[in-house]
């Protein structure tokens, strides 16, 4: 409830850089973080790939550090391979990709986009990061517990996660510590992009990156709190010897489990789902944001079909919430209730469908700069149509008979968030940079890492099509290795691991770059891309409350080459002709 | 640097943001406790046999009592500060606070005899539920009373300075206490009388 | 809604918005209304579950009455009955999106290939 900041004062080193309430330096804060989690995340799956690709053979250089209880003689446990499973997704999922699209490009750039000083609660938003950090800290922690690290998947289905080692009690308490952050976050975002609007900025002159953070905040919003109720419940299971998820007459290793029972695995998963439906859309919809501005921006023109792009994003939203299900086909569902979500999934696809057609028909006639930026919102376009069409025989409950829990679905959600989201995310790191900083990167770099990182990721997920369909289950320890149906498509294992390795060194460009330009990047002009969008018209870096003069809006976010202009591009703040 | 809206409303919305902020949160908690009805009704309906007549519903009327005049009281303590008169604010704010004490003293006697007579959590999914899903909303209903005591004492002071910014705070709070009796006016019916 | 509410009340509501101090006193009287009123339908809601109704009849009555309830504290107590367009749409959402979660996976559970 932020009424009040006294000006004039210079706050010290802890309130300014650590226990900050601007917008810009929490949305800094969230960027470091959530990178060094996607890094750690990626680590582990590359650790994995080891074992994927050499099933039993010691692990170089590291294998000897893991210890006993991971990788006797350098050789990873079972044990070990599914926590590093379970703490690959969720450490991406919910440490990585989320913070990184939603608090840290949803809070730097979108308050400054909407011409606003700064959100509507500046301390629920630091109180957000630092929840966020102690949750991705708690996190960690499960790896030195007794057992390890959760080990049940990120999706830590009961009865199995239920009786699981301590390490899945801490996965619990950290969740709850990261959808606390998420909630307090969602209601900042909504209240400001409401309240705190300038001028003239109507919602349909709002750029697209806005309508799209708005839309993801009304998801976290709604669809968490289930997910939490379901943490509490399955801590009760876990602590306080409950059976919400355990059935009755469970038997394990030999011995029938001293609990009431009377409770239903189900009951967890309808929950979870709940969430973890719309999540997908918390991945997908800032990403989209991004791209649609980069692209806006690089091809000199309007978005085509702004407008339904905006209801398309908006009844994605609302379709995402009634989707779930389609999770779990395989449990026994009736047809009524199948050919409901069936349904509304092959609907949802719609409204994605129109998303990517407007941004590829955007592309139509314009005048394309092939900026580093730009190369990966491109690529973005067809790795998301990949991703969305395979989606479409899981989305069918026949066709996903064969494909459940196989490496088809493994294929098809890391093409969606691996060269979809991560590439917008990298878009946006390119794009937004001179903003932050006056600088730009580096492009020979940047091309370096754009290349690089496209044939990589194709060349790790466009096989996992092939082994899923095989019939090659996904969390298998071995790849699939003991098994007979696996044995004719064994050797793309080893592929697909030198492609995460590779892709692995590709990023090493981008790092390099990122920091080497912070210090030593070319200086550039203001607004060095010549965009239309409010965030431009504030000084680099923007101050304390941003605009020096309060912003007033005439125009579309778009205005691009617009007949008649003196240049080609006209910001949405200048005033209309006399 | 001012944020706008914060106490006079903004035009086109006609909303102070902390109203909007409050509400949004409130929406997110109804998601919360409707995933523990969605619960209940899940274990419930897939149960070979429920309990009945194992609660104490006389005392849970009493407090279900409770929460209604805590809630009126609350209403009231606003409604003071509309009328500018601080005392009738802190005699109707510290009733507030006093009957939401009584109500956690009734749960605490609930809650021992039950957990005397070996009806704990762990026993069968009933209790479990009815621990869980009062047991939250008692948290929440702690919540409320520490930000209530705080604008009831240190957080008082901002009547002097800033009477309006503080009549919206006490409104903001009391949407939230109002959520809270909402919140076991279903509870109540749902866990002890069905 | 409307039915259940008297038109008094109803007429009272749509006057809430300006709360100045003299309307304030207006509204206090209808809080005490509604004070009433709960504690009126509580004891009607435990007295009805005396009745020991079946299954069915005993959930349809005791909701219905949680939902009167429910509707005057969050009308006039929360001041729903005037409040903004904007705030009616989150909740209006929210409700959609409650309902989904009550009855879908009900619906789930029932419909079982056996």
């Amino acid at each position: 409830m932020e009424g009040n900041h006294s000006h004039g004062h210079e706050l010290g080193f802890w309130r300014k850089y650590i226990f900050s309430q601007d917008h810009k330096v929490i949305g800094i804060q969230y960027g470091f973080t959530s990178l060094l989690f996607l890094l750690f995340g990626f680590t582990l799956m590359m650790v994995m790939r080891w074992q994927l690709a050499y099933p039993g053979q010691p692990i170089p250089i590291i294998g000897s550090w893991l210890g006993e209880d991971r990788a006797p003689q350098g050789i990873m446990l079972p044990e070990f391979y599914n926590q590093l499973g379970a703490m690959h997704g969720t450490i991406m999922v919910f440490l990585g990709i989320v913070p990184l699209a939603v608090g840290a490009f949803g809070n730097y750039v979108m308050p400054l986009q909407i011409g606003a000083p700064d959100m509507a609660f500046p301390k629920l938003n630091m109180m957000s990061y630092w929840v966020y950090f102690m949750g991705g800290v708690t996190m960690l922690t499960s790896f030195v517990m007794p057992g390890g690290a959760a080990n049940s998947g990120w999706t830590s289905y009961p009865p199995l996660s239920d009786i699981a080692t301590i390490g899945q009690t801490v996965w619990l308490i950290g969740m709850v510590f990261l959808i606390t952050s998420s909630l307090l976050g969602s209601v900042n975002f909504i209240v400001t992009i409401i309240q705190l609007r300038a001028k003239g900025l109507t919602f349909m002159r709002l750029p697209f990156f806005v309508w799209a953070q708005f839309v993801t905040s009304f998801l976290l919003l709604l669809a968490f709190p289930p997910l939490e109720a379901a943490g509490v419940l399955q801590l009760m299971d876990r602590l306080a010897g409950t059976s919400f998820f355990l059935p009755s007459g469970l038997v394990v290793t030999g011995q029938p489990l001293n609990v009431s029972g009377g409770g239903s695995p189900l009951l967890w998963q309808h929950l979870f789902w709940f969430l973890a439906h719309p999540e997908v859309y918390v991945l997908i919809l800032p990403a989209m944001g991004i791209v649609a501005e980069v692209i806006a921006n690089n091809t000199r023109k309007p978005l085509w079909g702004y407008k339904s792009m905006v209801y398309a994003a908006i009844f994605l939203g609302f379709m995402s919430f009634i989707v779930w299900a389609h999770h779990m086909f395989m449990t026994g569902m009736g047809t009524i209730i199948s050919t409901f979500f069936q349904t509304t999934t092959m609907i949802i696809s719609i409204p994605s469908i129109i998303i990517l057609t407007a941004l590829f028909i955007s592309l139509w006639g314009g005048s394309i700069r092939f900026t580093t930026p730009m190369l990966f919102a491109l690529a973005f376009l067809p790795m998301f149509g990949i991703g969305g069409l395979t989606g479409l025989p899981l989305g069918l409950s026949a066709t996903d008979i064969p494909l459940h829990d196989t490496y088809y679905v493994i294929g098809h959600f890391h093409y969606v968030v691996a060269p979809g989201t991560i590439f917008a995310l990298f878009a946006g790191i390119y794009h937004w940079f001179p903003k932050l900083t006056g600088r730009k990167m580096n492009e020979v770099l940047g091309r370096i890492h754009f290349f690089g990182s496209f044939v990589c990721m194709n060349c790790i997920f466009m096989p996992m099509f092939i082994v899923g369909l095989a019939g090659v289950s996904r969390r298998l320890w071995d790849g699939g290795a003991q098994y007979a149906h696996a044995q004719p498509v064994l050797h793309w294992n080893e592929f697909m691991s030198h492609g995460a390795w590779a892709l692995g060194v590709f990023q090493l460009f981008f790092i390099v770059n990122l920091f080497w330009s912070i210090r030593k990047g070319k200086k550039v002009e203001e607004n060095y891309w010549h965009a239309t969008t409010l965030e431009w018209a504030t000084p680099t870096p923007p101050p304390h409350g941003n605009f020096t003069i309060v912003p007033e809006v005439f125009r579309p976010p778009y205005e691009y080459s617009v007949p008649g202009a003196k240049k080609d591009y006209t910001p949405q703040n200048q005033p209309m002709e006399a | 640097m001012e944020i706008p809206y914060t106490i006079k409303a903004r035009p086109d919305t006609g909303l102070i943001n902390a109203k909007l902020g409050i509400w949004l949160f409130l929406a997110s908690e109804v998601m919360l406790f409707g995933a523990l009805f969605s619960s209940y009704i899940l274990l419930r309906v897939g149960a070979v046999e429920w309990p009945h007549h194992v609660l104490d519903v006389p005392l849970a009327t009493v407090n279900t009592a409770v929460l209604i005049t805590s809630s009126i009281t609350m209403v009231m303590s606003w409604a003071s500060l509309m009328m500018k008169d601080f005392k009738r604010y802190k005699m109707y704010m510290g009733a507030t606070i006093l009957l939401g004490f009584v109500f956690l003293t009734i749960k605490y006697f609930e809650y021992s005899h039950h957990i005397e007579a070996g009806e704990i959590p762990s026993k069968s999914t009933f209790f479990a539920i009815y621990f869980t899903m009062t047991g939250l909303h008692m948290l929440h209903v702690i919540g409320g009373m520490i930000v209530n005591s705080y604008f009831w004492g240190p957080g008082s002071k901002m009547w002097k300075t800033e009477p309006e910014r503080f009549t919206n705070r006490i409104e903001v709070a009391g949407l939230y206490w109002h959520f809270v009796d909402l919140v076991w006016i279903f509870l109540f019916p749902v866990l002890y009388l069905l | 809604m409307d039915i259940f509410i008297p038109r008094p009340l109803l007429i009272v509501g749509e006057r809430m918005e300006a709360a100045h101090a003299e309307d304030v006193k207006k509204h206090v009287k209808v809080y005490i209304t509604v004070f009433v009123s709960l504690l009126a339908l509580t004891i009607i809601t435990v007295t009805i579950s005396y009745f020991n109704l079946s299954v069915v009849p005993a959930i349809i009555v005791a909701l219905i009455i949680a939902s009167i309830k429910g509707s005057l504290v969050a009308s006039y107590f929360m001041h729903l009955i005037s409040e903004k367009k904007m705030i009616y749409a989150a909740l209006t959402l929210t409700v959609v999106f409650f309902l989904v979660l009550i009855f879908i996976p009900l619906l789930a559970m029932s419909d079982r290939i056996h």
